[in-house]
């Protein structure tokens, strides 16, 4: 019998969570040498009962215990014998603890500059980051560094834990010192949501319950934040995503495409497109061994059968018709370069995205960023560790949503094509503009082509500063005009007017404050607001 | 009716995550390899493979790396489960060792574990010329295993190098291999011990007998059983005992240990270990030979 004649069904809820189960967090940690994460996370393990008995007796017997005080928790999550030695952290593990309430795995990662890829791959499957600084450091460029990473890779909730409170009698004035200090960068970090908590992970206070000893921190404790956090975004309402794995063909009448579903919802009947090729059909059956079913999400495996006969093969992706994935052969993509042999322009390597596999070259670096001053700074290639934007030229079509949108599909890894290494991780941000195209210029290529969207400054009321904000905004290559027609702005110019006029203007400069008009004005202008971290002072 | 919740439970999450792990290595290598330990995790793996690529055939010949040493009840469950499936089923022996004499009662365990186990399975892969193995380790196991990797590279020589592993993001598995150099797949990296009995609970998978409690013969050396049928030697003052008891890992008799327990159905095991404080290698001898043997072992070629 053929397996297509008879197929059995099973409904949704066969694989849902049942009413209150939450789904499962994924964490990931940084801190710097010292800064106490494998304590935290020991005591996390430890206070939530996930640390067994026998793996306790290990630590108390170590010959390297370094506690003070009774057991040393650090020595539960460092595992690699080199690392127990020289008491640091130098390679991403995991966790898995679960409380009454839900279940967590967490990336612990090591903080120092020479892992930063350590960083960026404990931050890329995760929902949450929880970022160590040390109470007596205050806010050091390495926290920024890890905050940076952290939202770069796409983590949308930030805890801050200034550790070792003990060791500054809890002080609540460095607890607000240094929660000011890290105001101006989170500002610019869009969408992030924070949290700061006063902790001991020595001494476990604000881990699991609430210290005494903080009497003025009105939040709740580390442990209840995980806890309530919700991931950053619900990728089953993104657009459905489907990456081929196989082709699975046990007879001439079956012939199922096996994927996991990378985001959105399927239905059976639903119009979906094949990419690259563009060819469309309607999903006539989602198979499972457990039965088919009549619709499916995001994250999972299913085997799809199209009601027409397509030739679709691993790599390819089938999508939803109403909203397709890009394609494109050149793309801009932010590079964590991850290997000793540094990224050259001009050099070809493999990028995989999932199981599509293309030949690529680096066509050219457009710029690093100084992670410490969060300052892009020009180059022509990129160490282990930096991290750059880049002009990638494909041999064929990647496919693709900007990282930004969608984690699962804006990624890619890149892998040395002799030695099989994987070299650095990709996020694409957007496709390149064909420059030498035709025809009127479209606004986004504008955009992308002038650096920065146009503007209308009316000056009229702070005349004095026009020279100064002229010569400010050219210095940095701004297009920049001083003209009384507001309504060059369209045209992606930034236009400075002195004398009134009907309209909105984008930025009203009204004191004479040149600093401040020249923050107004990049910061309603510029590409990413990232741009303009470094410029601000404090930060 | 139609669920409303667009929310995996967290064993579906689980299975979900391994079957792409699993399409992954098929669609990736030529001639790759499902180790079968005959143990839980291995009867989990074999479940998750045939439901990766259902309705298609089960893609994957399984490896029985056999020490001789093994309890007769894990051989016997071993050909009936191979055979109900319909899988196909390679065992390879270091018949050299064998017999050249390395037994676990002369060499001691490290040295016999290094012999029959480690050495046995690079030279099976070796012999097989399989370009991936899969294997059941879990990163909950044991601390070098947290830093393992789903895809983990291997070097010509089997070996693993933890300071130098491939970064592993998103659900991207790298597993390009030059001849001679293999990549060990580990589809249950983020299951607990927990999660691998709730699993064969909600999906009624096969296990051994030997992991459900009842009266056994066994010599209580320390705080591990060792079961008679194990011909395991009598140390001078040791007498059996009947206890009823259960093993929490299967693997050489002399090797593993049981542990006193009443829970005879997969339901009383998952709620024993809910209230056990101890982890399931405890009982396994040969990881606590020294500290960090684990890695020293994993770093020689143990799974």
């Amino acid at each position: 019998m053929s397996i297509a004649a008879q197929p059995k069904t099973v409904t949704l809820d066969h694989f849902t969570a049942s009413g209150d189960e939450l789904p499962l967090l994924r964490i990931s940690t940084a801190g710097s040498v010292d800064d106490g994460k494998s304590t935290l996370i020991g005591r996390l393990l430890f206070d939530t009962k996930a640390i067994l008995e026998d793996h306790l007796d290990d630590v108390k017997n170590s010959k390297v215990n370094r506690a003070s005080r009774g057991i040393d928790l650090s020595l539960l999550t460092d595992g690699l014998r080199a690392e127990r030695e020289q008491g640091i952290t130098i390679d991403v593990a995991y966790r898995y603890f679960s409380t009454a309430r839900r279940k967590f795995i967490v990336a612990d990662t090591p903080g120092h500059e020479q892992y930063t890829r350590n960083m960026a791959t404990g931050a890329s499957t995760s929902d949450l980051a929880v970022i160590l600084i040390d109470a007596r450091k205050r806010f050091l460029e390495q926290s920024k560094r890890h905050a940076f990473i952290s939202w770069l890779l796409g983590v949308r909730t930030l805890v801050f834990a200034i550790n070792k409170m003990d060791l500054v009698d809890f002080s609540r004035q460095i607890f607000a010192q240094i929660r000011e200090q890290s105001n101006t960068l989170l500002s610019l970090l869009d969408g992030v949501q924070v949290h700061f908590i006063p902790v001991s992970a020595l001494d476990g206070d604000n881990i699991v319950t609430k210290s005494s000893r903080t009497p003025w921190y009105d939040g709740p404790p580390l442990l209840e934040i995980l806890e309530a956090a919700q991931p950053g975004v619900d990728v089953t309402a993104l657009p459905l995503r489907f990456p081929v794995q196989t082709v699975i063909r046990p007879d001439s009448d079956f012939r199922g495409f096996a994927g996991q579903i990378a985001s959105g919802r399927l239905r059976v009947g639903e119009e979906v497109t094949a990419l690259p090729g563009g060819q469309k059909s309607r999903v006539a059956r989602i198979v499972t061994f457990d039965g088919d079913l009549d619709e499916a999400f995001a994250p999972m495996s299913v085997n799809l059968v199209l009601a027409d006969e397509r030739d679709i093969a691993r790599g390819d992706m089938i999508v939803t018709a109403s909203k397709e994935a890009s394609q494109a052969q050149t793309v801009e993509a932010t590079v964590v370069w991850m290997n000793e042999e540094p990224l050259v322009a001009g050099r070809s390597y493999l990028i995989h995205q999932g199981p599509r596999v293309v030949s690529a070259r680096v066509s050219r670096i457009l710029h690093r960023w100084d992670v410490e001053k969060l300052e892009t700074r020009d180059t022509s290639s990129l160490s282990l560790n930096e991290i750059g934007v880049l002009e990638i030229e494909a041999s064929e079509p990647l496919l693709f949503d900007p990282y930004r949108e969608n984690r699962a599909t804006g990624g890619f890894i890149v892998v040395h094509r002799i030695s099989n290494l994987t070299l650095g991780a990709g996020l694409i941000e957007r496709k390149s503009l064909n420059v030498s195209g035709r025809g009127p210029l479209l606004p986004e290529e504008r955009l992308q082509l002038r650096g920065h969207s146009g503007a209308w400054v009316d000056l009229s009321q702070a005349h004095e500063l026009i020279d100064a904000v002229e010569r400010a905004l050219l210095t940095e290559h701004l297009h920049v005009v001083r003209t009384e027609q507001p309504e060059l702005r369209r045209f992606g110019l930034i236009v400075l007017t002195l004398g009134y006029h009907q309209g909105t203007p984008d930025v009203v400069v009204d004191r004479s404050d040149l600093h401040s008009a020249i923050v107004a004005i990049r910061a309603s202008t510029i590409l990413g607001a990232l741009h303009v971290f470094g410029e601000r002072e404090g930060i | 009716m139609m669920s409303q919740s667009f929310v995996l439970s967290h064993l579906r999450a689980l299975e979900a995550e391994s079957i792409h792990i699993l399409r992954e290595t098929a669609s990736q290598f030529c001639n790759p390899v499902l180790l079968y330990s005959i143990g839980k995790d291995s009867s989990v793996l074999v479940h998750l493979a045939r439901k990766a690529f259902y309705p298609g055939k089960f893609p994957f010949p399984l490896l029985h790396i056999d020490t001789t040493y093994e309890y007769p009840e894990m051989i016997e469950f071993r050909d009936r489960f191979t055979n109900e499936i319909g899988a196909e089923l390679r065992v390879y022996t270091n018949q050299d060792a064998i017999n050249a004499g390395a037994n676990p009662y002369n060499l001691g365990t490290a040295k016999c574990c290094h012999l029959l186990r480690t050495s046995a399975l690079v030279a099976g892969l070796r012999e097989g010329n399989y370009d991936a193995a899969i294997g059941g380790g879990r990163r909950d196991e044991e601390k070098s295993r947290a830093k393992e990797r789903v895809f983990s590279f291997r070097d010509r020589a089997g070996r693993w190098e933890p300071r130098n592993q491939r970064p592993e993001l998103w659900n991207f598995y790298n597993g390009a291999v030059n001849p001679g150099e293999s990549i060990r797949v580990f589809p249950l990296s983020n299951w607990t011990e927990i999660d691998v009995w709730r699993y064969i609970e909600l999906e009624n998978i096969p296990v051994v007998p030997l992991y459900f409690a009842k009266p056994r013969e066994v010599i209580v050396r320390g705080q591990t059983l060792i079961p008679l049928q194990s011909n395991v030697k009598l140390l001078s003052g040791e007498q059996p005992e009947m206890i009823c008891c259960r093993m929490r890992t299967l693997g050489c008799t002399p090797c593993s240990g049981a542990i006193r327990s009443e829970a005879g159905t997969t339901r009383s095991i998952i709620e024993e270990i809910i209230s056990f404080r101890r982890s399931e290698r405890e009982n396994r001898l040969i990881d606590h030979d020294q500290e960090g043997s684990m890695e020293l072992k994993k770093r020689e070629g143990y799974f």
